[in-house]
């Protein structure tokens, strides 16, 4: 273990920790903007910067390892002024659209910008203006609003495997930036959206549906697969509106296209919400309770197997069932009807 | 009698820029056509081409030996070959007057060349010249009675520091870099020069390639690199193109490849053609490159030399600190540590640029002052005109005023004064330069140049060039000074890399030592330097203007009237200060106040 001192409190951590982390242990807030602890150190937002003893400027403490005997200092009144300063240059060039953002009271820089309490900018001069509207059913992407933290270049790459989006140009000019400028055309899983700190990358879905007015937050399991990921559905009255993922799940916040975007079906007109029977063939289907519904299929699986064997039935499960339920399912098959003929619907 | 004919012609990017492929082979048909009639001078005769020698202002430059005396001639063009030969290589009767003069030899003789020694003299395309003036003596001497440890402590005694601008000594990171457990090392030489106005790199490269790759050996031997990289900028083609005929031939002579000099020691060198991005000359950000990645700096630590290349121990090195190396072995750490200063030890090689007589590529002992750079080595300012400031170190570095003419110029006597070492650049400022002009115009490549990853560099930067223009274009505020001061300091604190830390220097240090030439430019609205046209009304002198109508021509606005050779007037009302008829007039009666 390596002792350091922060702030005047001493703390203990393994070698490998960053002083950021360490300070984190302690409980001390520092600020960022490019930092998430499920991705590598960054080190380009600069609000994070610490000052060390020993060490002539300071340092960004997400990308510092800490040492033994280091003595840190997370605020001081030079640390305050270049992270303000940090801010307000982020702000020069920023639209000041938080009344229609659909991330309003869910950006970092908002939270920044109040923090710091900037109501005047030294620093106004140009903005960037990348007008151009990206063409796709699931992200809107607003670079105007574009901070270049590089956590949506660095999740596409590091945890999604997939490297959709990149940087291009230098200086005030640098933006990140699809394959040759294109529509985005991904696997849409939306995990750049979910870390994004502004309004830069948000869900098509819940564009223009309440913030947090009348929004009611509900911890529930995914159900589109075994996986169980950990999901949080954001309702409105009857509706869900939108569906998010802490960090600190099993799943540690990541979801798939079908889990962060594949909710509107829960409100859809179309959706089951009874067992249909259908009776006899070319009749339509009616509608039955539960208990019907088993009843009927019981009957006939029994019947089935009086007259043809119990080899003249079989059993498909679906991927959206948990292992213990497929488990149970072709216990069901094989030690109740007494057939081996079950399957499952992933092994297609 | 036979006598023994020598011909050598610059050929480096300047040289033939000025037309030194076609004075070559304008020689050549000269020889040839003078065989008949000659042919015992032909036979002994020998032409070949040569690096740059430093003086590119005179350029094209050649030397003509015969039987060993040596004239060096200035400005040849191809039609003055001709008498050349039959003058002088036949005649033996050098032409007196397009020799070069006394301020060539006050150029040359002032400077201390270890570097710069055998370019202009050597072959680049040639590994057997350079093995003719010692060449692979040291990486042999190294490879076979020295260990890597006895090496690294003679480097670490002679004092090498980083030439690269970081000045950090060399024998110490090569240190750290074997301390490590890998079971892979990496060499890298940094040739990826990118300040404006900065050649030294690249006359290396251009003129003595070997040396470098001698470094380079010497480097990977005493760290454990089996594999190096170049890695240089594709805008320097013939840099590029010497490079790998360098690296083909030592491979040939079994300099590189496997069992070198009959060792267990085995060197791949591949050379990494960059993009031309300024950052990529920051060691983070030209791994990130190698590695195929954008060229981004990373925060250090972990330094490249515990965790470089793909992860491994590397070491970075550039141009002129492996091109020193194979000297410092051959004649040992001692006798480089007693060339320089206290504490930075050896020679700087210099690109020496500006309002300055004799420009060029120069190498001078550390700690010689800036005075005797400029007006012993550099003739003094270009006419006449007063000296005001050096700018050193290229865009990140400094303006260094009269008041420190005596300074002298090693790490530490740059660095006093808000300037740095850099990779060498030397800007020479008169009277007639504007230092908030200067200052923009040093923001204006850093801000392009920034990678945009750290929010200070990339918009920071962006606001300083903001106000300055500002400044320029009369639009400057009280308390303008006050807030680029305070904006430059902050991005020099929180900046991630070199670039960004240093890109304020221009700024600081100008507001340091000509603070009233912002104040005149934002109280009085006036440009002491004439230089902001924004900040000057332009008229014409009655009694100069013949009536030509050049600058009436010129005038994008129509601001301009007269009768034919009558005086012509300037409307005031209409003027958008663009300054074409100041640069169209041919009789100096456009002035501007």
């Amino acid at each position: 273990m390596l002792n350091l001192n922060i702030d005047g409190k001493d703390v203990s951590v393994a070698k490998g920790t960053t002083v950021l982390e360490a300070a984190q242990k302690l409980g001390i807030d520092v600020p960022t903007l490019c930092h998430d602890a499920r991705l590598k150190p960054f080190g380009a937002c600069r609000l994070c910067i610490v000052e060390i003893a020993g060490m002539p400027k300071p340092v960004t403490s997400c990308t510092t390892p800490a040492t033994e005997g280091m003595v840190v200092k997370t605020n001081s009144e030079r640390l305050y002024r270049l992270r303000k300063t940090t801010v307000e240059l982020l702000l020069s060039d920023h639209p000041n659209d938080c009344m229609v953002c659909s991330s309003s009271g869910d950006c970092t820089l908002q939270e920044l910008a109040y923090l710091y309490g900037i109501r005047e900018n030294r620093f106004v001069g140009e903005v960037r203006d990348h007008s151009r509207i990206d063409h796709n059913p699931f992200i809107i992407r607003d670079q105007n609003k574009c901070v270049m933290c590089g956590l949506c270049v660095r999740v596409c790459d590091e945890v999604q495997g997939v490297g959709a989006i990149g940087y291009s140009e230098r200086g005030f000019e640098a933006k990140v930036i699809t394959p040759f400028g294109h529509d985005l055309d991904c696997e849409f899983c939306g995990q750049c959206v979910s870390v994004c700190p502004t309004g830069a990358l948000t869900g098509s879905l819940w564009s223009g549906k309440p913030r947090s007015e009348g929004v009611v937050k509900t911890d529930t399991t995914c159900t589109y697969c075994g996986c169980g990921c950990n999901i949080t559905l954001r309702t409105h009255g009857d509706k869900v509106i939108r569906v998010e993922s802490a960090s600190d799940n099993h799943n540690r916040g990541w979801l798939c296209v079908k889990g962060r975007f594949g909710y509107e079906f829960i409100n859809s007109n179309e959706r089951l919400t009874t067992p249909l029977i259908r009776k006899e063939k070319g009749a339509p289907f009616e509608k039955a309770t539960w208990e019907e519904a088993l009843d009927y299929v019981a009957g006939k699986f029994t019947s089935l197997q009086q007259q043809h064997g119990s080899d003249s039935v079989a059993g498909l499960c679906s991927a959206r069932c948990t292992n213990e339920e497929n488990y149970l399912f072709q216990k069901l098959f094989r030690a109740g009807l007494g057939t081996n003929n079950v399957d499952h619907c992933a092994r297609y | 009698m036979n006598s023994e004919i020598v011909v050598s012609v610059c050929m480096g990017t300047g040289g033939i820029a000025a037309g030194g492929d076609m004075v070559m082979k304008a020689f050549q048909e000269e020889f040839a056509e003078a065989g008949v009639a000659n042919a015992t001078v032909v036979e002994h005769s020998r032409l070949h081409k040569v690096g740059c020698r430093g003086f590119c202002a005179r350029d094209v430059l050649v030397d003509i030996s015969v039987n060993g005396i040596v004239s060096t001639y200035q400005y040849i063009q191809p039609d003055m070959v001709k008498r050349l030969v039959s003058d002088h290589c036949i005649g033996a009767r050098p032409v007196s007057e397009w020799l070069v003069g006394d301020d060539y030899h006050t150029f040359h003789d002032n400077q201390t060349k270890i570097v710069l020694g055998d370019l202009g003299k050597i072959d680049p395309e040639s590994i057997d010249e350079y093995i003719r003036v010692d060449g692979y003596k040291a990486a042999e001497k190294v490879l076979t009675t020295m260990t890597p440890a006895e090496v690294i402590e003679t480097v670490k005694k002679s004092g090498l520091r980083g030439r690269g601008g970081g000045g950090f000594p060399t024998g110490v990171k090569w240190g750290f870099c074997a301390a490590n457990d890998s079971d892979q090392y990496y060499i890298i030489c940094n040739a990826d020069e990118g300040d404006p106005g900065a050649f030294m790199d690249r006359s290396v490269v251009e003129g003595n390639p070997h040396a470098m790759i001698e470094g380079m050996i010497i480097g990977a031997y005493a760290i454990g690199a089996t594999v190096g990289y170049v890695y240089i900028r594709a805008e320097y083609p013939l840099a590029v193109d010497r490079l790998h005929l360098a690296l083909k031939e030592a491979k040939e002579k079994g300099f590189l490849g496997e069992k070198l000099f009959g060792t267990d020691f085995n060197l791949k060198i591949k050379v990494k053609l960059g993009a031309g991005a300024f950052v990529c000359g920051e060691e983070t950000a030209l791994i990130a490159s190698i590695e195929g990645e954008r060229g981004m700096p990373r925060a250090k630590p972990p330094f490249p030399a515990n965790k470089g290349l793909w992860g491994k121990p590397t070491i970075i090195n550039n141009v002129e600190t492996f091109a020193n190396l194979p000297h410092i072995l051959n004649k040992g750490a001692d006798w480089y540590a007693a060339i320089g200063s206290a504490k930075s030890k050896g020679t700087k090689v210099i690109a020496l640029t500006g309002k300055i007589r004799n420009t060029g590529l120069i190498e001078i002992p550390m700690g010689m002052p800036l005075k005797e750079i400029i007006f012993n080595i550099g003739g003094g300012i270009e006419g006449d005109k007063l000296f005001k400031a050096v700018q050193t170190g290229g865009p990140s570095g400094g303006c260094i005023p009269q008041q420190h003419i005596d300074l002298p110029v090693d790490y530490e006597g740059l660095a006093s004064v808000g300037s740095m070492m850099g990779s060498g650049g030397m800007v020479v400022l008169d009277e007639t330069d504007c230092m908030v002009n200067i200052s923009k115009f040093f923001l204006e490549f850093t801000q392009s140049e920034s990678c945009g990853k750290c929010v200070p560099c990339r918009l920071g930067t962006k606001r300083l060039l903001e106000i300055l223009t500002r400044i320029t274009e009369g639009e400057g505020k009280e308390g303008d000074i006050e807030l680029l001061q305070e904006l430059a300091e902050d991005v020099r604190d929180s900046s991630l890399c070199g670039l960004g830390m240093s890109a304020p220097n221009p700024v600081l240090s100008t507001i340091k030592y000509f603070r009233h030439e912002y104040e005149a430019h934002i109280k009085q609205k006036k440009c002491p330097a004439k230089v902001c046209n924004k900040l000057l009304t332009f008229f014409i002198r009655q009694d100069m203007c013949v009536g030509c109508g050049m600058c009436m021509r010129a005038c994008s606005v129509n601001a301009i009237s007269g009768e034919k050779k009558q005086p012509h007037k300037i409307d005031n009302s209409l003027c958008i200060q663009c300054g074409s008829c100041f640069d169209a007039c041919k009789f100096s009666a456009v002035l501007k106040e």
